[in-house]
């Protein structure tokens, strides 16, 4: 049944039209939680299979991830670049790119503030940390980008090309810490100068998380507003919806492909700034620790929603900070974590084949009295 | 019917009072055919006239609602494909169905339903070379077909076809993607096989000359109805294109009033490549003036689509002019929102839709970035979004459970209706349509062309492009015909005549 809008709608059709949205969204909501829930099942039974208890395994997750301050703190600073990592993926994929190479954008992200730190090593601490996040920014930018640029100009998948640079990116990294950008102090471990102590990003006031999450929350914020309140955004996802029809409307597709793969990259690339700044103390291979393959997974499981992220990030991070614990108190390797994560992520591929399947989330079930 | 014929010869298909209905829609009505043995068979009809319907009918893609096949005389249950072939029934598609990378003996014997697990290729080569020897005419078979030019290759899936042992081939217009020599080529071979008595041929076909220059007989179909038909040698084009597009009276047209005024569209000498890249749209000299509609005639896949693409800005063209208000034109957002250039391209859900977005975001897609002053804003305004949604869903009586509905959950109709609701409020100078009324049940259509004069009354210049005659001879002040790529007739609304404008249509004047 169809409501006839002209007549005015009375506090019943109110009430009904509540109930359809409340249908509609409960899709998107209920179908990526079942799958995460089917993804772990999955994951206990192959627990199982070696031997090991499910149980026991979940009830340590949850203490090494979320069990304690100590526990929380340790998520929580893990949280910070994933956030910025699935915003490279989420991004783009409002406008029906999907780009998984965010790992090269936050490796050359970091290596750009540590060459910035090279090369202007006496500025005041806050104009470092702002001129290593602006350098760290245009250079992530710059290779999702390009990404994006070969996508719209020559029709080069975004897929395989961001996958592919992101190798490329891990070269070019590995290239300069251990030759033009070495610090020749550092011996074991290549790496640039170390920086400044000012200008370290500290910890947030209170509780032993650096500044970095409160960095990422407000890119995840920023986006939102992006994508749901501004020009820009709507006419992204128009393209994301219908190129034809956004072509038809004469909207600058390219431009927003562009322009939008290169925010996500800005974002990934601070990510590895933050890594460098908050975390290392300076650019080195451990830049290249997979937040931005990490980052594919929670973007995915928020279906690309940027609010959806935050506590989605913070729920892998706490399995990843959990790996440590999982490998000494239940003697299983620390890949372990990995393979949760390649069952989920199989899982919520899967899930995608669901929408639109269920009576129950359709609201024309609810608008008939 | 001769008798005691041998297996390898062709057989006579004939399809006995066939109707198929898809819920309330009739897309076959009663259709009675025959096909004789070894026959070259054509049949024609506008677009949406059921020629399709009924071979996916034969060929058990469709089960009709009512209706039997007889094959030499014998009534056959076809419940699917498979069955079809196994009657040595087969079909030949208007694009490839052949795997590219493979070489043309390889597509030949993987096709085979009793393609074996291990293939011996010495064998199979000899038998493929001893199969080769008996047909009018090769293909080389060493090569991928991805290096074979369009010509040969639908040579080789007629091929195929011979190999797979049909004897009844449905061909569904085999020629659209050749240039005009492949094409005489192509049908000659037909033709000759069809002589020697080894094959039977059903082809549809858009375009008479070839109906002409090859088929025995021939049968029309209009709305889903058989209209006609007989020998080839009996009918010309004018029965034909009559029989096509039927006896119809010059509708009394919409009212119209308002004058004619300065054009508003003109393209000049634009040239540009189709979308084959064989072929070329030209398009000489094409003025539109302020309230009157022009309409653009056709068969279908004679560089309308293309003509609306370039108009648009989606398709690039490489020499030309073309100009609004007489001012250089590039299709872009600022331009259209300039001048009030509106387009309705055809399948609104696939061209003008973003189907999962809901149907308040999708009305909004002309304005969401201008504030009520006609300057461009960065913030969206959600609320007035929303009441303007309100408004004109109201206004264009578009029938959804709500404005938060994704748009891909209306009915065609009520799509289109969202879609004008957006593209027809506020000043419009000038309107370029595809196929409006595409599938749209018969009350939809009547609505939406009232729509359309309303906005020429208004003083907008509207282009009609459609392939629907009816549509273009009730709506339009002057009729163009295209064909090939270019317009190649023009004629003011009172003096059109049908049967002028099917003969140039049909490409032949």
């Amino acid at each position: 049944m169809s409501v006839d809008l002209a007549s005015g709608a009375g506090s019943e059709t109110a009430f009904r039209e509540w109930l359809e949205k409340a249908a509609r969204n409960a899709e998107g909501f209920v179908i990526p939680v079942g799958a995460l829930v089917a993804g772990l099942a999955v994951f206990g039974a192959f627990l199982l299979f070696l031997g090991k208890s499910p149980f026991d395994f979940y009830a340590l997750v949850y203490k090494a991830g979320f069990g304690t301050a100590f526990s929380w703190e340790n998520t929580l600073s893990r949280t910070a670049p994933l956030l910025l990592a699935a915003l490279c993926v989420a991004l783009p994929a409002r406008l029906g790119l999907v780009v998984i190479g965010g790992e090269g954008a936050i490796v050359l992200g970091g290596v750009a503030a540590g060459a910035f730190a090279m090369f202007a090593p006496d500025l005041p601490g806050p104009a470092g940390m702002v001129g290593m996040a602006l350098f760290a920014a245009c250079a992530g930018g710059i290779w999702i980008g390009l990404a994006g640029a070969l996508r719209h100009l020559r029709g080069v998948n975004e897929t395989i090309s961001s996958l592919l640079m992101a190798y490329i990116a891990i070269a070019i990294m590995n290239h300069l810490v251990e030759g033009p950008f070495r610090d020749p102090a550092s011996l074991n471990k290549p790496s640039t100068a170390p920086l400044a102590e000012s200008w370290r990003i500290g910890s947030i006031p209170g509780f032993d998380v650096h500044w970095g999450l409160a960095v990422g929350v407000v890119a995840c914020i920023v986006s939102w507003v992006l994508i749901e309140r501004t020009s820009w955004g709507f006419a992204a996802r128009i393209a994301g919806g219908n190129v034809r029809a956004a072509q038809v409307q004469g909207l600058p597709v390219g431009r927003l492909i562009i322009g939008f793969t290169a925010l996500g990259g800005a974002f990934a690339g601070i990510a590895g700034m933050i890594e460098v700044a908050a975390v290392h103390g300076s650019a080195n291979g451990s830049l290249a620790a997979g937040y931005g393959y990490t980052g594919i997974l929670i973007a995915f499981l928020a279906r690309h929603n940027p609010l959806a992220i935050i506590p989605v990030a913070m729920l892998l991070a706490g399995f990843e900070a959990s790996s440590g614990l999982v490998q000494r108190r239940m003697d299983l390797p620390d890949a372990t974590v990995l393979v949760l994560q390649g069952f989920v992520f199989v899982a919520i591929l899967l899930s995608d084949t669901l929408y639109g399947r269920f009576k129950l989330f359709q609201p024309e079930l609810w608008s008939r009295s | 019917m001769k008798a005691g014929r041998k297996d390898k010869a062709a057989i006579g298909v004939e399809t006995v009072g066939m109707t198929m209905r898809f819920g309330a829609f009739t897309a076959l009505d009663n259709v009675s055919i025959k096909v004789k043995a070894g026959s070259f068979h054509a049949l024609l009809g506008e677009n949406g006239a059921g020629k399709s319907t009924l071979v996916k009918c034969i060929m058990g893609f469709y089960h009709p609602t009512s209706g039997q096949i007889m094959i030499e005389g014998r009534e056959v249950e076809i419940p699917d494909p498979r069955t079809a072939h196994a009657h040595g029934l087969g079909m030949v598609y208007q694009h490839f169905t052949l795997v590219p990378s493979l070489t043309a003996a390889e597509n030949l014997v993987i096709s085979r339903d009793d393609a074996p697990e291990m293939i011996d290729w010495r064998r199979e080569n000899d038998n493929l070379e001893s199969f080769m020897e008996t047909m009018p005419f090769r293909v080389p078979l060493n090569q991928p077909v991805n290096r074979l030019a369009a010509g040969e290759k639908q040579k080789l899936e007629l091929l195929k076809q011979l190999y797979l042992g049909r004897r009844f081939l449905i061909l569904d217009e085999p020629t659209s993607v050749l240039t005009p020599a492949e094409a005489d080529e192509l049908l000659g071979m037909v033709r000759g096989l069809t002589e020697t008595g080894a094959l039977t041929v059903l082809m549809i076909s858009h375009k008479f000359r070839e109906v002409t220059a090859f088929a025995d007989e021939v049968s029309v179909l209009r709305r889903g109805s058989f209209v006609g038909g007989g020998k080839v040698s009996d009918l010309d084009h004018a029965d034909m294109a009559a029989m096509m597009i039927g006896e119809k009276e010059l509708q009394k047209t919409a009212e119209r009033f308002g004058a004619v005024g300065e054009p508003i569209l003109t393209v000049n000498k634009v040239r540009a490549s189709d979308r084959s890249g064989l072929k070329s749209i030209r398009i000489e000299d094409l003025t539109i003036r302020a309230g009157e509609i022009v309409g653009i005639a056709g068969v279908s896949g004679n560089g309308q689509m293309e003509l609306m693409e370039i108009l648009a800005g989606q398709r690039p063209y490489s020499a030309g002019e073309i100009r609004v208000e007489n001012e250089p034109f590039s299709a872009t957002r600022a331009e259209a929102r300039e001048f009030h250039v509106r387009y309705l391209p055809e399948e609104p859900l696939r061209n003008a839709c973003a189907p999962r977005m809901s149907v308040t975001e999708n009305l909004a897609f002309r304005t969401f970035d201008v504030n009520d002053a006609g300057k461009t804003r960065f913030w969206i305004d959600r609320g007035r979004m929303g009441e303007a949604a309100r408004e004109l869903i109201a206004a264009f009586k578009v029938k959804t459970a709500s404005p938060e509905s994704p748009i891909e959950s209306l009915s065609g109709g009520n799509v289109q209706r969202a879609v004008l609701a957006r593209e027809l409020t506020g000043e419009v100078d000038l309107l370029i349509i595809s196929n409006p009324c595409f599938g749209l049940d018969f009350s939809a259509v009547a609505e939406i062309r009232a729509r359309i004069m309303t906005a020429r009354n208004a003083g907008a210049a509207v282009l009609l492009i459609s392939e629907d005659l009816d549509e273009i001879l009730e709506l339009s002040d002057r009729v163009l015909v295209m064909s090939e790529g270019a317009i190649v007739y023009q004629t003011p609304i009172a003096q059109a005549s049908v049967a002028e404008i099917g003969k140039h249509m049909a490409g032949h004047a």
